[in-house]
C-alpha cells in the first residue's frame, strides 16, 4: 500500500466512512503494525487541530460579521459620534428626559402663575406679567430648539445644482468620520468637488494632497453627512505578491463598475517602485478605485493605464496611504485619521464582499 | 430558575453557531463591556477585539459541551473581558482606572490560559496555512475547512479528474503536517 492510499484509508478511518467488514480489517492492521497505529493517532490529532481552527475562523468571522450588521442598523452604540451626527444622537438619547423637564417647567410655570393669581391678587400686576414672559421665553426656547432639531433633521440642502463638473474618477471610505482617499491627479485644480454614490451626495474638500506618491485624502464637509460606524474592508500595508486575485468597484460609468484581474508586476510604469502593475479592465474614471485582494485588503488605489496597451494598468500600493496619512498629521496635528486595519469581508463570497463595500466607494466629481 | 434556562438554551445555540442567537447575545452585551473599555483607556475598536476575544472563549467553552456557567451570562462575559482588557493594559504598561465594578466578577484565569494555550495553537495552524502558498492553502482550506468534496474541487480547482487533485491534496497535505508538527514539536505553544 503506497503513502497516499495508506492515508487515504486512515483519513476515512477517522471519519468512520468505512465499512464494518473493512473497519475490523483495518483494527486489525493497527495492533499488527505499530507504525500504522502512530500514524491514526497523529493524524485524528492533526484533523482535530484542522476542525477546531475552520471552526474558529469561521466564528470570528461570524462576529465581526455580526459587528458590522449590528453597527449598520445602530443596535449597538459603535458609532464614532461627532457634530451633528452628536447632536441627533444625544437629542434621540435624552428626548424622552427633555420632554418632561420642559413639561415639569410648563406645569409648574402654570400652577405658580396661578397661584400667585389666586394668593395675591391684589400684587402688583408686574409680577404675573414677570412670570408670564418666562413662559413665553420658555415657550420661545423650545420653538426655537424644535427649529435647530428640524434643521438638522432637514436633508434639503445639498450640493448645489447648477455647478457643472467636468471631471472625475473614484474615492473611497479611509476613515469613518468622512476622510476619503483619491488620486492627487484627479482633483488637480480643482474649484469644486463633490462625490456621488447610492448613499447620497456630498460636497469634499481637499485637506491633503502628494502628487508625488498621487494620493491626495479629500474630507466630507458636508451637513447632510452621516459617520459610518465601521468600515468593512481593513487597509494592508504589506505589498500585494505577484499573481495574487484583485477586484476592484470604480465608476468610469455613472454606474458601480466591478472589475477582477491579478498583480501582474510589483513595480508600475517605468519601474516606478511607489505602484504595482495589475492586470484589470480599468477606464477613465476608474483613477482612485481601491484595489482589493480576496480577504477584502484595500492594497493598492487604481491610478492609470499605459495607453497603447489595453488591459494593464497601474496602482498605487496602499502603504503609501500610512505615509500620507503620517505626514498629514505632521501638518495639522488635530487631524488623527483612524485606519481599519482589519477587513470583516474574509471568507465572504466575492458578491457579498461587493454588496458590503459598494456604499464606501464614490464617485467623484470636480469641477 | 427559568432565565436560567433560557441562558442554557442561549448557550446551545451558541455552540451549534446558530447566527439569529449569537447576534442577540452580541446585542444585549457588547454596550456593557464597550463602556467598561472606553473608560478604562481603550477605545471603539479596542472594545470590539475585546468583546470578541471574550465571546470566544465563551464559544469555546460551550463547543466543549460544558453548559454551565456557575453565573449568570452577563456576568461570566464581563469578567473575562475584563480580565482580558487588564492583561492587555499590562502588556502596554498602561493604567486601569476603574475603583468600583459595575458588575460582580468571578474568577476567570483558568479559562483565560486555556484560551490563550488555543489561540496560539491556532496562530500555529494559521502560520502554517500562510506559509503552504497557493494553490496548496486553497486546495486544503476547501477539502478540510469548507469541507467541499473531491469532485467540486477537480472542477474549481481546473484538476483533470478527481484523483489528480486527490494526488496535490495529498502532498499539501504532507507538507502542511510537516510545517505545523516542527512547529508543534518545538513547543511554540507552551505545551
Amino acid at each position: 500500500m503506497d503513502d497516499l492510499r495508506l492515508l487515504d484509508t486512515v483519513e476515512r478511518y477517522i471519519k468512520g466512512e468505512m465499512q464494518p467488514d473493512e473497519r475490523v480489517h483495518f483494527e486489525q492492521l493497527r495492533k499488527t503494525n505499530a507504525e500504522v497505529d502512530q500514524l491514526v493517532v497523529e493524524h485524528t490529532f492533526f484533523l482535530q487541530q484542522m476542525n477546531r481552527f475552520g471552526e474558529w475562523k469561521k466564528f470570528k468571522s461570524l462576529l465581526s460579521n455580526i459587528h458590522v450588521d449590528l453597527a449598520e442598523k445602530g443596535q449597538i452604540n459603535s458609532a464614532r459620534l461627532q457634530g451633528k451626527a452628536k447632536v441627533v444622537y444625544l437629542w434621540n438619547r435624552y428626548k424622552r428626559v427633555s420632554a418632561i423637564a420642559a413639561s415639569i417647567a410648563v406645569i409648574t410655570t402654570l400652577v405658580i402663575s396661578s397661584l400667585v393669581w389666586i394668593i395675591a391678587p391684589a400684587s402688583p400686576r408686574s409680577q404675573f406679567e414677570e412670570l408670564n414672559k418666562k413662559f413665553s421665553q420658555l415657550e420661545d426656547k423650545t420653538r426655537k430648539q424644535a427649529k435647530e432639531i428640524d434643521r438638522i433633521k432637514d436633508k434639503a440642502t445639498s450640493v448645489p445644482q447648477d455647478i457643472p463638473f467636468t471631471t472625475g474618477g473614484t474615492g473611497f471610505i479611509i476613515d469613518a468620520k468622512g476622510y476619503l482617499v483619491t488620486n492627487a491627479h484627479v482633483v488637480e485644480d480643482a474649484k469644486q468637488i463633490a462625490i456621488q454614490n447610492n448613499r447620497g451626495e456630498y460636497l469634499v474638500q481637499v485637506v491633503f494632497q502628494d502628487t508625488e506618491r498621487d494620493i491626495a485624502i479629500l474630507k466630507i464637509e458636508d451637513e447632510n453627512f452621516k459617520p459610518y460606524s465601521s468600515l468593512p474592508y481593513g487597509l494592508s500595508k504589506q505589498t500585494a505578491k505577484l499573481a495574487e486575485p484583485i477586484f476592484t468597484l470604480g465608476y468610469p460609468r455613472n454606474e458601480v463598475v466591478y472589475s477582477q484581474g491579478y498583480l501582474s508586476a510589483k513595480t508600475g510604469f517605468n519601474g516606478d517602485t511607489l505602484s504595482c502593475q495589475i492586470e484589470i479592465n480599468a477606464n477613465r474614471g476608474n483613477s482612485g478605485s481601491p484595489i482589493l485582494n480576496r480577504k477584502g485588503e484595500v492594497i493598492g488605489i487604481l491610478n492609470g493605464r499605459e495607453t497603447n496597451t489595453q488591459g494593464f494598468a497601474f496602482a498605487v500600493q496602499s502603504k503609501y496611504i500610512f505615509d500620507v496619512i503620517e505626514s498629514l498629521k505632521k501638518e495639522s496635528s488635530s487631524r488623527t485619521l483612524r485606519i481599519p486595519s482589519r477587513s470583516s469581508l474574509i471568507g465572504l463570497d466575492r458578491t457579498e464582499q461587493v454588496r458590503k463595500m459598494q456604499d464606501y466607494v464614490y464617485m467623484v466629481k470636480v469641477n | 430558575m427559568n432565565s436560567e434556562l433560557q441562558e442554557v438554551g442561549l448557550l446551545k445555540g451558541l455552540a451549534a453557531g446558530d447566527r439569529k442567537i449569537i447576534e442577540g447575545i452580541y446585542k444585549d452585551h457588547f454596550n456593557m463591556i464597550q463602556s467598561l473599555i472606553v473608560n478604562n483607556n481603550g477605545s471603539v475598536d479596542d472594545a470590539r477585539d475585546i468583546f470578541q476575544e471574550a465571546m470566544v472563549v465563551l464559544y469555546e467553552k460551550v463547543r466543549t459541551g460544558s453548559f454551565e456557567l456557575n453565573c449568570q451570562l452577563k456576568t461570566y462575559l464581563y469578567s473575562v473581558s475584563k480580565r482580558l482588557w487588564l492583561k492587555r493594559l499590562q502588556q502596554n504598561n498602561r493604567l486601569f482606572t476603574q475603583e468600583v465594578d459595575l458588575e460582580a466578577t468571578i474568577p476567570v484565569d483558568e479559562e483565560i490560559g486555556q484560551h490563550e494555550k488555543r489561540d496560539a495553537e491556532f496562530e500555529l495552524m494559521s502560520q502554517a496555512i500562510q506559509r503552504l502558498g497557493e494553490p496548496c492553502k486553497s486546495l486544503l482550506e476547501a477539502y478540510y475547512l469548507r469541507k467541499m468534496n473531491m469532485q467540486d474541487i477537480a472542477l474549481q480547482f481546473g484538476y483533470t479528474n478527481s484523483d489528480n487533485a486527490k494526488n496535490q491534496k495529498y502532498k499539501c497535505l504532507m507538507r502542511l503536517k510537516k510545517l505545523f508538527f516542527s512547529e508543534y514539536k518545538n513547543g511554540n505553544t507552551h505545551g
